[in-house]
């Protein structure tokens, strides 16, 4: 059979990609928007359901940011909301190893799963700095290279302790008296450098036994941790060189694991804008950039490139006549700094301006947040089978722009082209998400 | 109205007697499934009780009963949106878990049950426990051979409890954190947020600190309902002081006047006190069940075995000593909330003492809490 899509919604998040400003932009924290979005997804055939995480609101120059969306729900919570309105897809959040005891939480994934009938899944995430342990009991801060050995310590623990219990360990013998087959299930120790537990594990085994684990962090560290433990990635990486690359790289390092490359999944994050036609998807697209870069917005841009105030600039005027300033404290906390080499960056951004003749937000929006796949439902379905076949990817985690009509589209164009050229399901055939991508726990 | 006792149900695994899944009726198959919890809270709702709790521990139960349990909070979560009106009331413990967590869960929970959330936040001092955290350690408490007014013991419980009232204090900032009108979407400006209606909570205390604001905004409640099981002083003073509703555990009516009257002594903001009963109305299936046990059941609560009648004339009794109302701990699930629903309700429907239909729609509504004030919102200045 022809190598299969996965596909998956990521209920647009925090950051100006998602549109509040449009008139079809709806709540950001009703049940009812994330019911919608979840709903369209399964309607869809897609595989699974994703929610980020937030722990502390973003600030910028020591202000909260008010800009983009603020403010989410729990995600856990809304997946077991979400468990009562789906009955195929499955049900992921992102989950923070920092600020998460691993009993509570393989307490939280396992009991998904049992409510959601082997749906759950956990995207993997570090954070280390003070700002956000600020809101939590451990406070502080954890060295750079402590993140991913507590990460994997914690995830090591969350697979412990989810394997205390067999598939039949509970017997339930009413007449005998007799609830388990041992007299002392889901017994437990674990004794690490980050985590020193022991004692009972109190949820039963269930129906997946593991939920599905994500990762996506992109560094060496991340892609190892990625290709000894992830059973996906959400990676980055999506174009086709740079995602052939990056799906090259990872699945490489699994053999060393003593792991298969189909036993991880490759699934970049990605935006899309459908149109009737090339030109007419290409003037959507800009239309949508400007619309998620507003005045306000390019300025707070340019200065998580500058590192600086630049308040006092005109968003349509020319860029800062100096460099951007290097090294120090990031004036932005609670997201990572999205700009590598600030200086090479600045200078590059120079030349265009000049090039094109281009203001501070003309040139954000020609610059940053281009769509993945811009174009007719035709060519985007064309364009995702690509990426597939030549193993730039095993599938998308799908952004859409809006809340929480975002997705329709795509589910009403798009998925019947992938279904046509059978790569893509015509209706779901499994009822655990690892079955929906073909792994085993 | 004020004729009207309030009515809960404490849902556990298959009831509370510990051989509960043992009898013929129990769906013990079905104890970790959505399905079985959906069906106990779809019955509570048709008896139009105010709220059902969900038990809850972040340890194993020990041998002899049900072992093994689901997340109460995601139980509720997993049955808000198929539900319309009854209160949805997890147990969440204080000892261990994040304040800004259970905030941000709790929250959440409001917004998926439209204003039906609450709170049973508990304390734990069981050893087993805090090793399952490994931050720190709790002695064994043993009553049969530890002297429960030694100093280290009761250093120790008043040191959980105030960890439990800084929990409650914390989460109820964090309810707050954001004022009602705080996103504003004003595209003239390009702010979706008035931050200046976002505030810091700034929370120090002996176990954590807390900077906030949350990552929620405020629920729909304002603040979702928290309640308490007290059982003596240091946990009455604690339930008095963070709750809007403490479930005492009386004997007697003459018991259940002493202690409303201690718990409504100790604030200027008494909580409404409800009496936990455990209630068999099968007497012949709790014989049955209390056999297979090897011994009769025992609870910190007094134990109702009996039929409907009896057990409303013992409510209305209780009642008028001066409690708010009940939180009745079914021996057997899902027989005893059955037979609660089909032939309690109905009573005391006949007698006027409890409503024949939901009149609102949010848990502080049923409760005939008022409209919670924002602590941080400025105060309404009357011209």
């Amino acid at each position: 059979m022809t190598k299969q899509v996965i596909l998956a919604a990521h209920f647009p998040g925090v950051n100006n990609t998602t549109v509040w400003s449009d008139p079809a932009a709806g709540s950001q924290i009703a049940f009812e928007s994330f019911r919608r979005l979840a709903q369209t997804a399964e309607r869809g055939k897609f595989d699974f359901f994703f929610l980020a995480e937030g722990l502390r609101l973003r600030e910028q120059r020591g202000r909260i940011h008010d800009l983009d969306v603020v403010g989410r729900p729990d995600n856990v919570t809304v997946l077991g909301g979400l468990a009562a309105v789906t009955t195929h897809l499955g049900l992921t959040a992102t989950v923070n190893s920092t600020f998460n005891e691993p009993y509570e939480l393989a307490r939280k994934l396992a009991s998904l799963d049992h409510l959601s009938g082997g749906r759950a899944g956990w995207n993997v995430v570090t954070s280390w700095d003070a700002f956000t342990g600020e809101n939590f009991r451990r406070g502080g801060y954890l060295e750079r290279d402590d993140r991913y050995s507590r990460a994997a310590e914690v995830l090591q623990t969350v697979k412990e302790l989810l394997d205390t219990w067999a598939a039949d360990e509970i017997v339930a013998d009413r007449a005998a008296g007799t609830w388990s087959r041992h007299a002392d299930p889901g017994a437990f120790a674990h004794t690490g450098r980050h985590v020193d537990i022991h004692g009972h594990f109190n949820v039963p085994r269930s129906p997946q036994g593991r939920p599905l684990i994500i990762q996506a962090g992109d560094s060496d560290a991340g892609r190892e941790f990625a290709a000894r433990d992830a059973d996906a990635i959400f990676s980055r990486h999506g174009t086709l060189e740079e995602g052939k690359a990056f799906y090259a790289d990872v699945k490489g390092r699994m053999a060393r694991h003593g792991r298969r490359p189909d036993q991880l999944k490759i699934l970049p994050a990605s935006t899309f804008v459908l149109g009737s036609s090339e030109a007419d998807a290409q003037e959507r697209a800009r239309h949508v950039r400007r619309q998620q870069v507003s005045p306000q917005t390019a300025i707070l841009l340019l200065e998580q490139l500058w590192n600086k105030d630049l308040s006092d600039h005109d968003p349509e005027g020319p860029l800062p006549s100096f460099d951007p300033v290097p090294e120090q404290d990031s004036i932005i906390k609670g997201r990572a700094r999205i700009f590598d080499d600030p200086l090479a960056t600045a200078a590059k951004w120079r030349a265009i301006a000049e090039e094109k003749g281009l203001g501070i937000r003309d040139l954000v929006i020609e610059l940053t947040g281009r769509q993945t796949f811009i174009g007719t439902a035709a060519k985007i379905a064309e364009t995702i089978d690509d990426f597939v076949q030549q193993d730039a990817a095993d599938g998308f985690i799908l952004v859409p722009h809006i809340v929480p009509g975002g997705l329709d589209e795509f589910v009403d164009t798009v998925v019947p082209l992938l279904q046509e050229r059978g790569v893509f399901r015509r209706d779901y055939t499994t009822t655990t998400l690892r079955e929906h991508l073909g792994l085993t726990a | 109205m004020s004729d009207h006792l309030h009515l809960a149900v404490a849902l556990d695994g298959a009831g509370w007697h510990p051989a509960a899944w043992r009898d013929p009726s129990a769906e013990t198959g079905d104890l970790f499934t959505p399905e079985y919890w959906l069906r106990l809270v779809r019955l509570a709702e048709r008896g139009t009780l105010d709220f059902v709790t969900i038990e809850d521990s972040l340890g194993l139960p020990g041998p002899g009963t049900v072992r093994g349990r689901l997340d109460a909070l995601l139980i509720a979560a997993r049955v808000a949106p198929l539900t319309s009106h009854i209160g949805l009331v997890p147990t969440v413990t204080t000892t261990h878990t994040e304040p800004f967590h259970v905030s941000t869960q709790l929250a959440t929970l409001d917004y998926l049950s439209t204003g039906r959330a609450g709170w049973r936040a508990q304390v734990s001092a069981r050893p087993g426990e805090a090793e399952h955290f490994g931050r720190r350690a709790i002695p064994a408490i043993d009553p049969a051979t530890t002297d429960l007014d030694s100093p280290p013991v009761r250093a120790l419980i008043a040191e959980l409890f105030a960890e439990a009232a800084d929990h409650v204090e914390v989460v109820r900032r964090l309810w707050d954190s954001w004022e009602d009108d705080a996103v504003i979407r004003d595209a003239a400006t390009g702010r979706f947020i008035d931050r200046d209606k976002l505030h810091y909570i700034d929370f120090t205390g002996g176990h954590f600190s807390v900077k906030g604001p949350s990552i929620t905004p405020r629920p729909p409640q304002g603040q979702p309902v928290v309640t308490a099981l007290a059982h003596s002083r240091v946990p009455y003073e604690f339930a008095a002081a963070a709750a809007d509703v403490v479930y005492v555990t009386p004997a007697s009516a003459e018991q259940a006047r002493a202690i409303a009257g201690e718990v409504r002594s100790l604030t200027d903001r008494p909580p409404l006190v409800f009496a936990d009963l455990n209630v068999f109305l099968d007497p012949e299936r709790k014989a049955r069940l209390d056999a297979l046990a090897g011994a009769p059941y025992a609870s910190d609560a007094h134990t109702y075995t009996g039929d409907a009648a009896g057990l409303a004339d013992l409510l209305l009794a209780w009642r008028s000593a001066g409690l708010d109302g009940f939180r009745l701990r079914p021996g057997v699930l899902p027989a005893d909330l059955d037979a609660i629903v089909t032939g309690l309700v109905p009573l005391l429907r006949e007698r006027g003492a409890l409503r024949t239909e939901y009149t609102s729609t949010t848990l502080r509504g049923h409760l005939g809490l008022p409209a919670a004030a924002n602590r941080y919102a400025p105060q309404e200045v009357s011209a």
